[in-house]
């Protein structure tokens, strides 16, 4: 018998924090096989946002950097711009890059900066305890929506993957999610594609995936799995939104 | 045919490797972990493909898999 | 013999930044500081650097965090309410130990308030703006020839400290134009970045960080700060003294309020009156102990500054009892005029 399935070079031997099932480690564990599988962990830098996804620097065998809330996009433009030829990327949640980071986040796609962005939505502010975010679907209750998320307050949630697409410097952006097999194996397509887009220098990548987070939708882990599918993918529909191809640039 | 292995301290219990294991052969043991938590694990070798889908959805990359 | 430049402040900074190493900029525009970008953006694509118009102060500060990270020299300018947009930035730059240069070309607040010179922001400069336990070092220029001598020194002794440092200007320094020689740069020895992320080839990973979560980290790092800031306040306290060994007042001044008041003592002396003036080049470090010495043989400063009372505080605490400090206050408009300080050094003396 060989071993026909193991842990990436990328991801260090550590246990995880996360909460039982939170789709946060099995996100981390895509990332690594995607650097991994390009060979890429020597020049690869990481850029932490502010939440759950802060920790990133304890679970990647990599140079990270821990940028202010909602200002990872800006901070891996600033070692993009000295560091051509490394690998760059970002990783954070639904409050960090659609809540006070949307500036950093829409210029740095506008702009076309050759990164990529590793956006996990799970429809709430995790860390924090679980308040409204800009992903919050509409009727969810958080603790700063006690009465369900109201269109006439609140507004509606907003699609990052779409808007993103949007902008004439976005060459790769979709939306997967990892709650089942058949939705893990495209995800993991996605954010190889993505990774792949940086090492051939094409423009701004973004990977929005969907997520779990049981603690704070008050679910258990197979409950809060089905509710990706039931509520959040039928809203946020899964897809690659663009994606560019070389030639498009000649 | 093929195997699974747990890491027993790694596991949290989650259950989605039950929810991936297209023959429904990962059931959770009566010894609990350090953490409290009751570790899933393989309830047959023999039906076991290999296939690998547990270990794909496993948050905690708990699950290494023999071919 | 050198070079001559008839040149802007805000240009000759720009210059000086260049000369020192700079090659990454990133600001935002506004008045009145526009002339450091626009030069920067002209001049930086020519020698392989790198000038973003970035889509806001926030974005320009956490730029700047990026580039500084990956081992850059690295700059950012702005005026007033775009350096209090930065006060995240700056705190996470200190609390991770990154070094970098920005700059304020002060305006007058608060608020919107208007594009003409003050010195409102010395407490924002010196009591570090941002949250925290933790200093900039603050450097403020008086001269055009400042604005360029300072912005190489700047750089040295952010990398010397893995800190940012600040050089407070104004709208009068960044505007005006006058001669500077244009001065080589003559870099400090320093130790090599061995703590820069450049991707973790054949050694371990390196992180920049400022969260401390475990036991003691945080107490640990906050010491650790302090002795930085310590070994600031020993080895990097720069003024310029004048007139002051037989004066019975002296003036404290920064910046544009010290240019005039250069004046305003000259006329002071043209009439009898035995005045000098104590010039602060670094605001933080601040030159508490040159005060302290000073106040044993004079018994009267007048802090003249063009805000309605900052760094008159400072003063205070250097002398402690030992002398009596008087306070004139010009806030913004227009720059004082030297009759006008002479008046109120006529006053107290």
């Amino acid at each position: 018998m060989k071993q026909v399935f193991k842990r990436p070079q990328s991801l260090k031997d550590v246990p995880f924090h996360f909460c039982p099932g939170c789709h946060h480690g099995t996100i981390h564990r895509l990332v690594a096989e995607a650097i991994d599988h390009f060979d890429l962990r020597e020049r690869t830098i990481g850029v932490a946002g502010v939440g759950c996804s802060v920790f990133v620097y304890e679970y990647f065998d990599i140079d990270v950097a821990e940028a202010p809330h909602g200002r990872a996009p800006a901070v891996a433009t600033g070692l993009k711009r000295v560091l051509r030829d490394r690998i760059i990327f970002t990783y954070q949640g639904d409050g960090d890059l659609a809540s006070i980071g949307m500036s950093e986040i829409v210029h740095t796609a506008n702009r076309g900066e050759n990164i990529t962005v590793i956006f996990v939505n799970n429809t709430v502010y995790g860390m924090t305890g679980g308040q409204m975010a800009p992903t919050t679907l509409l009727g969810q209750q958080t603790t700063t929506s006690p009465y369900g998320r109201d269109f006439l307050q609140d507004g509606y949630p907003i699609r990052m993957a779409e808007m993103l697409a949007t902008l004439e410097g976005t060459s790769f952006s979709a939306r997967v999610a990892v709650n089942t097999s058949a939705n893990l194996m495209k995800a993991k397509k996605a954010v190889r594609r993505a990774f792949e887009m940086q090492t051939n220098d094409l423009g701004f990548s973004f990977v929005e995936l969907l997520s779990s987070c049981p603690t704070n939708w008050g679910l258990n882990p197979i409950r809060a799995n089905e509710r990706v599918e039931k509520e959040l993918i039928p809203y946020f529909p899964l897809g690659i939104f663009k994606e560019r191809k070389g030639t498009d640039y000649l | 045919m093929g195997k699974i292995i747990v890491n027993r301290e790694r596991c949290k219990a989650c259950a989605l490797c039950t929810l991936a294991c297209p023959k429904k052969l990962i059931l959770f043991s009566q010894e609990a972990n350090s953490q409290g938590f009751c570790p899933a694990e393989l309830s047959s070798e023999t039906e076991c493909t290999g296939c690998a889908l547990c270990a794909e959805v496993c948050p905690d990359v708990a699950i290494e898999v023999w071919r | 013999m050198e070079k001559r430049l008839f040149i802007k402040g805000n240009e000759a900074l720009a210059q000086g930044a260049i000369k020192a190493g700079c090659r990454y900029y990133f600001g935002y525009p506004i008045t009145p500081q526009n002339d450091i970008p626009e030069f920067l953006s002209k001049q930086l694509p020519k020698i392989e650097g790198c000038f973003i118009q970035a889509e806001s102060e926030v974005a320009s500060i956490n730029m700047l965090l990026g580039a500084s990270a990956a081992g850059a020299r690295a700059m950012t300018s702005s005026s007033s309410p775009g350096i209090s947009l930065m006060q995240e930035g700056i705190s996470y730059l200190a609390g991770s130990e990154l070094p970098a240069v920005i700059v304020n070309i002060t305006r007058s607040g608060p608020g919107l308030g208007g594009i003409s010179a003050s010195q409102g922001d010395y407490f924002q400069a010196t009591r570090g703006g941002g949250h925290g336990d933790y200093r900039t070092l603050v450097l403020a220029p008086h001269s055009v020839q400042e604005m360029h001598d300072l912005a190489l020194l700047a750089f040295d002794l952010a990398d010397k400290y893995r800190n940012p440092v600040v050089i407070l200007g104004d709208a009068v320094l960044g505007q005006m134009q006058e001669t500077m020689i244009d001065r080589a740069y003559r870099p400090m020895e320093l130790a090599p970045k061995d703590w820069t992320l450049t991707g973790a080839a054949g050694r371990e990973p390196r992180l920049i960080k400022s969260l401390y979560l475990k036991e003691g980290e945080m107490e640990r790092h906050n010491w650790k700060l302090f002795e930085k800031y310590q070994r600031m306040k020993k080895e990097e306290v720069r003024y310029e003294a004048s007139l002051e060994e037989d004066a019975q007042l002296v003036v404290v001044a920064f910046g544009t309020a010290a240019r005039v008041s250069k004046t305003a003592v000259r006329l002071a002396r043209s009439e009898g009156l035995r005045v000098g003036l104590f010039r602060p080049i670094t605001l933080f470090p601040f030159p508490d102990r040159a005060l302290l010495d000073l106040s044993q043989r004079v018994k009267r400063f007048l802090s003249i500054e063009m805000n309605t009372g900052q760094m008159v505080e400072d003063v205070k605490l250097s002398v402690a009892r030992d002398a009596e400090v008087h306070f004139y206050g010009h806030p913004p408009g227009s720059p004082p005029i030297p009759e006008e300080l002479l008046e109120a050094i006529q006053k107290v003396y």
